[in-house]
C-alpha cells in the first residue's frame, strides 16, 4: 500500500515538472509570437526599406502603377483623423469620467450610463463603418453642401466623427477608475474650506489625475490609429494630397490603416506589398509606443 | 460675501449640468445606431437567411448561412488554441510573478493588446497564406487566436492573483503535486473569473473584420473545408456593403442584426460572469 | 530510539541570506503533544513548515541539515510523499470553498486522483469527522460547501481533512489564533483525544495554550531553540533566563 504510494508520488513529481516547464514554455512562445511578428514586418518592408529609403516617410506620391511609394498621405491621414477624433472625444471622455467617478459613482443611473459605454466599446467597428456609410453620410454631404466645400460625404472629417465615437470608452473607463482612487480626505480638506464641487474638481481630482488622464488620452489615441474598417469604409480611399487644410479634412483620403486594408490584396507585385507592409510597419511602431507609455504611466500611477 | 458665494455656487451648479450633458449626450448616438441596425436589420433576418446562401446580385433572397458557419468554425478553432495557451500563460504569469521571463511576458501581452487587427492580418497573411499559396480558414482562426490571447492571459492572471494563497497551501500540505493544485483546486476556484475573460475575447473577434481580409477572406458558397476561404459574419458585411448592389445591402443589414445580437450576448454573459466571480470573492 | 517519530539534526533554515532557524535539534516521540512557543518572528512556524517541506515552497527558501521522520531524512525523500504523510492545519481555517464538507474530507484521496469506493469514502468522512468532533453536527448537510460553518466547524473540517490521509504527524501552525474562545477550546479538546493515535506538532503564540495542551514545550527565540522540557516543568522551573523572561512576560 505504501509502496503504491509512494510509487504515485514519484510519478506526479515527474508530472509536475512537466506542468511546470510547460508553463515556461507558453510564456516563451508569447515572446516568440512577439518576436516573430516584429521580425516579420521588418524583413517583409526591407524590399521596400532598400529601395526608397528614409524618404518613404515624406514621399508625397503613393503610385503604385509607376512603383512609387511615398507615406506622406497615410502619415497626414493618420494624424488628421485620430487627432481630430482625439479632440472631439476628449470633453465627453472627461464629463463621463467625472460624472461617473465624482458625481455618482453608484446607483441605476451610474449602472445605465457605464454600461451604454461598455456597449459603445462592444460594438464592432465594422458595424460603425455600415452605418457611418449609409446615414452620417449623406447627412455630411448636405452639411458640405451649406457650406460650400465640395460634397464628398465621405472623408477625413466624416472618419474622425464616428472615431471619437468609438475611442470614447477608452479614455472614460480610465478616468473612472482613476477619479475614483482620489483620497477622500484630500477632498474632504477642500470642502472644509469652504470649497464648492466644482472647485474641488478643479483644484483637486483634476490636478491629482491629471498624468492619469492623460495615460487614458493616450490610450484612446492608440485605439485610434489603429483603427480600421470603421476608417475604411468612411474616409473615401484617396492617396492624393489635397492643396488646402479645408480640401485635406472635408475631402477624401487614407490613413495607413485604410490603405493597407483597401489595397493589399490588389498589390500584385513584390514591391507594393513591401511598401504596404512597410507602412504596417510604422504603423505598428508608433501604436506600440503610444501603447506602452500609455500602460507604463498608468502602472506608475497606481502604484503611488 | 454672500453675493461671493452665491456666484460660486452658481459657477458649480452651472458645472455640474455641463458635465451631466455631455456625459448623456454620448448615448444619443449609441442609440441611434443600435436603432437603425435593428430596424433595418430585423426585417431580413428570416429563415432562408439564416439557412440560405447568397444569390447573385440581382435575385432576390440570398442568405447568411455560409458566414454564419464560417464565424462558427474559426472562432471555435481560434478558441481551442488560444485558450489552453492563454490560460497556461496566464497562470506562469500569477504564479511566478517576479521572475524575469514574467516581465518581458508581460511586456509581449501589452505589446500585443495595443497592435492593430490589420497588421495581425499581415503578419498571419506571411506565415500562413503565402507558403501555401491561397487563403484559408486556419490562416484566419490563427489571426483571431492571436487576438484571443492578450485578453486571456491577462484575465487568467489577474483572476488567479485574487484567490488567497491559503488555498494552494492547503492543497499542497495533503501531498497534492503542483499541476493537480493548479488544475483542480486553483483554476476550478477562478472558474468564473476565467471563463468571463473567455467569453469577453470571443465577443471581441467575433466583430473582427480586419484580421481575416488578408487570410481567410470570404467564399460564397456554404463550405467546411479549412485549408480553403471562408466567409464570416463581418466579412459578410464588409462585402456587401461596400457593393452596388441594393439587395446585397439588405442582406448587410441583416447580417449587422445578427453579429450586433451575438456581440451583445456575449457581453452580457460575460457581465454575468463578471458579477458571479466577484460576489464569490 | 523506537520511539522517536520526528528527529531535527543541526536544522537550519534560511529565506535568502537571512539566516531564520538556527541549528535546531530536536527528538519528538510518538503520540506526544509538542508545543512550540516563542515570541513573534522566533522562527517557530518557519521550523514548523520545514517538517514537511511547505519552507522551500517561498521562492528562494532553502535549508540545511536533516529532518528525520521514522529515522528518513525527508529532504532526500519526495517531497509530495512527505507532504501526504505529515498532516498540517493552519491558522486560518482553509476548506475548499468549492468542494462540499464530504468532498473537502476526502480532497486528499480525490485530488489525487486515487479512486476509492463509495463505501469506502464514507468511512473515511464518517470516522475523521468523528475524530474531530465534528460529526454529529455535520453529519446532516455532509453535501454543503464547507464554507457555511463557524470559524470552529471549519477548522475542525480542516483537522477531519488532514486526519483522512491517516498521518503519523500533525502539524499545527497557531491553529486557534483567528478563532474566538468558544471555538478554541472545542479545538484544544481535539487535541486530547487525538493524542492516542497521532503526534501533534502545535506551534502556538499563546503560552496558556502551551501549559494547557502540550507534554513538552519546545521554547524558540530569535531562531534559536532555546529549551526543550517537559511542559509542567518549563513552565515552574524553566533552565534558561530567556525562557523565564518570557514565561513572565518580560516580551512576548
Amino acid at each position: 500500500m505504501e509502496n503504491k504510494r509512494l510509487e504515485l508520488s514519484n510519478d506526479q513529481l515527474k508530472w509536475e515538472t512537466i506542468f511546470k516547464r510547460l508553463l515556461i514554455a507558453m510564456s516563451i512562445i508569447l515572446v516568440l509570437i512577439m518576436i516573430g511578428v516584429l521580425v516579420t514586418l521588418i524583413v517583409q518592408s526591407m524590399p521596400s526599406i532598400k529601395s526608397m529609403g528614409i524618404g518613404f516617410l515624406w514621399g508625397k506620391v503613393w503610385d503604385p502603377v509607376s512603383n512609387i511609394y511615398g507615406a506622406y498621405p497615410f502619415l497626414i491621414g493618420t494624424l488628421l483623423t485620430s487627432f481630430t477624433a482625439l479632440i472631439i472625444s476628449v470633453p465627453f471622455s472627461y464629463a463621463i469620467a467625472i460624472y461617473l467617478g465624482e458625481y455618482n459613482p453608484k446607483g441605476w443611473l451610474s449602472d445605465l450610463l457605464k454600461n451604454a459605454i461598455e456597449l459603445i466599446a462592444a460594438v464592432p467597428s465594422i458595424i460603425y463603418g455600415f452605418w457611418g456609410m449609409f446615414v452620417l453620410v449623406p447627412i455630411i454631404r448636405s452639411f458640405e453642401l451649406k457650406i460650400g466645400v465640395s460634397p464628398f460625404g465621405v472623408g477625413v472629417f466624416t472618419s474622425s466623427l464616428v472615431l471619437a465615437v468609438m475611442i470614447i470608452p477608452y479614455a472614460a473607463s480610465l478616468g473612472i477608475s482613476l477619479i475614483r482612487m482620489v483620497p477622500s480626505p484630500l477632498k474632504e480638506g477642500a470642502y472644509a474650506l469652504g470649497a464648492t464641487r466644482f472647485e474641488v474638481i478643479r483644484a483637486v481630482i483634476l490636478p491629482f489625475t491629471r498624468t492619469g488622464l492623460f495615460a487614458g488620452v493616450l490610450l484612446s489615441l492608440g485605439r485610434a490609429l489603429g483603427e480600421t474598417m470603421a476608417v475604411t469604409m468612411l474616409i473615401g480611399n484617396s492617396s492624393l494630397i489635397a492643396n488646402s487644410f479645408k480640401e485635406a479634412f472635408f475631402g477624401p483620403g487614407n490613413t495607413m490603416a485604410s490603405v493597407i486594408a483597401s489595397e493589399f490584396n490588389e498589390a500584385d507585385h513584390t514591391l507594393y506589398v513591401s511598401a504596404l507592409i512597410e507602412l504596417g510597419l510604422v504603423l505598428f511602431a508608433v501604436t506600440v509606443i503610444v501603447n506602452l507609455i500609455g500602460k507604463r504611466i498608468i502602472t506608475k500611477f497606481t502604484n503611488n | 460675501m454672500d453675493a461671493r458665494i452665491g456666484f460660486r455656487n452658481t459657477k458649480s451648479i452651472l458645472f455640474k449640468s455641463v458635465i451631466i450633458f455631455f456625459a448623456f449626450v454620448i448615448t444619443i448616438p449609441l442609440i441611434i445606431v443600435l436603432l437603425y441596425i435593428i430596424k433595418q436589420g430585423i426585417t431580413q433576418v428570416n429563415w432562408h437567411f439564416l439557412t440560405g446562401v447568397p444569390k447573385p446580385p440581382g435575385e432576390k433572397g440570398g442568405g447568411i448561412a455560409n458566414a454564419l458557419l464560417g464565424s462558427f468554425i474559426m472562432v471555435m478553432m481560434a478558441s481551442i488554441v488560444a485558450i489552453p495557451v492563454g490560460m497556461l500563460a496566464g497562470i506562469y504569469l500569477s504564479e511566478n510573478p517576479r521572475t524575469k521571463l514574467a516581465y518581458y511576458a508581460g511586456l509581449c501581452v501589452d505589446i500585443l493588446q495595443g497592435v492593430p487587427s490589420i497588421v495581425v492580418g499581415i503578419v498571419i497573411y506571411v506565415w500562413a497564406v503565402k507558403p501555401f499559396g491561397g487563403f484559408s480558414a486556419i490562416a484566419g482562426s490563427i489571426a483571431l487566436a492571436l487576438m484571443m490571447l492578450p485578453i486571456i492571459i491577462r484575465s487568467t492572471e489577474q483572476t488567479l492573483k485574487l484567490l488567497p494563497d491559503s488555498l494552494k497551501e492547503a492543497a499542497l500540505s495533503l501531498g497534492v503535486p503542483y499541476h493537480r493544485v493548479i488544475l483542480k483546486v486553483i483554476v476550478p476556484c477562478g472558474f468564473a473569473g476565467i471563463l468571463s475573460g473567455i467569453t469577453l475575447s470571443i465577443a471581441r473577434i467575433i466583430g473582427e473584420t480586419a484580421p481575416l481580409l488578408f487570410t481567410a477572406l470570404g467564399n460564397r458558397f456554404l463550405s467546411t473545408n479549412i485549408t480553403g476561404q471562408m466567409e464570416s459574419l463581418p466579412h459578410v458585411i464588409y462585402n456587401y456593403a461596400t457593393s452596388p448592389y441594393d439587395d446585397w445591402h439588405d442582406l448587410a443589414w441583416g447580417a449587422s442584426f445578427i453579429l450586433l445580437l451575438f456581440v451583445l450576448t456575449l457581453n452580457i454573459i460575460t457581465k454575468l460572469l463578471t458579477r458571479k466571480w466577484k460576489i464569490q470573492l | 530510539m523506537e520511539n522517536t517519530i520526528v528527529k531535527a539534526e543541526n536544522y537550519n533554515s534560511y529565506f535568502g541570506d537571512n539566516h531564520v532557524v538556527k541549528d535546531v535539534n530536536i527528538s519528538i516521540n510518538k503520540n506526544e503533544v509538542i508545543a512550540v512557543m516563542g515570541p513573534s518572528g522566533c522562527g517557530k512556524t518557519t521550523f514548523l513548515r520545514g517538517i514537511n517541506r511547505m519552507h522551500e515552497l517561498i521562492p528562494g527558501a532553502t535549508s540545511k541539515g536533516k529532518i528525520l521522520l521514522d529515522g528518513e531524512n525527508v529532504y532526500d525523500m519526495n517531497a509530495i510523499y512527505v507532504r501526504y504523510k505529515i498532516g498540517m492545519v493552519f491558522q486560518r481555517p482553509n476548506p475548499f470553498p468549492n468542494l462540499s464538507i464530504y468532498e473537502n474530507v476526502v480532497a486528499g484521496y480525490m485530488l489525487n486522483g486515487i479512486k476509492v469506493s463509495k463505501a469506502d469514502k464514507d468511512a473515511i468522512v464518517e470516522r475523521s469527522l468523528t475524530s474531530a468532533a465534528l460529526w454529529k453536527e455535520v453529519k446532516d448537510s455532509l453535501h454543503k460547501k464547507g464554507t457555511f460553518l463557524s470559524g470552529g466547524q471549519q477548522q475542525r473540517l480542516c483537522i477531519a481533512r488532514a486526519i483522512a490521509m491517516q498521518p503519523e504527524l500533525i502539524l499545527f501552525d497557531e491553529p486557534t489564533s483567528a478563532l474566538d474562545p468558544i471555538s478554541t477550546s472545542s479545538v484544544e479538546a481535539l487535541f486530547h483525544e487525538l493524542k492516542a493515535n497521532y503526534t501533534l506538532i502545535i506551534v502556538t503564540h499563546n503560552m496558556q495554550q502551551a501549559a494547557r495542551v502540550s507534554d513538552r514545550t519546545a521554547f524558540f527565540y530569535m531562531g534559536e531553540l532555546v529549551e526543550f522540557d517537559d511542559t509542567k516543568q518549563m513552565f515552574t522551573n524553566p533552565k534558561d533566563q530567556r525562557t523565564q523572561n518570557y514565561i513572565t512576560g518580560r516580551f512576548s
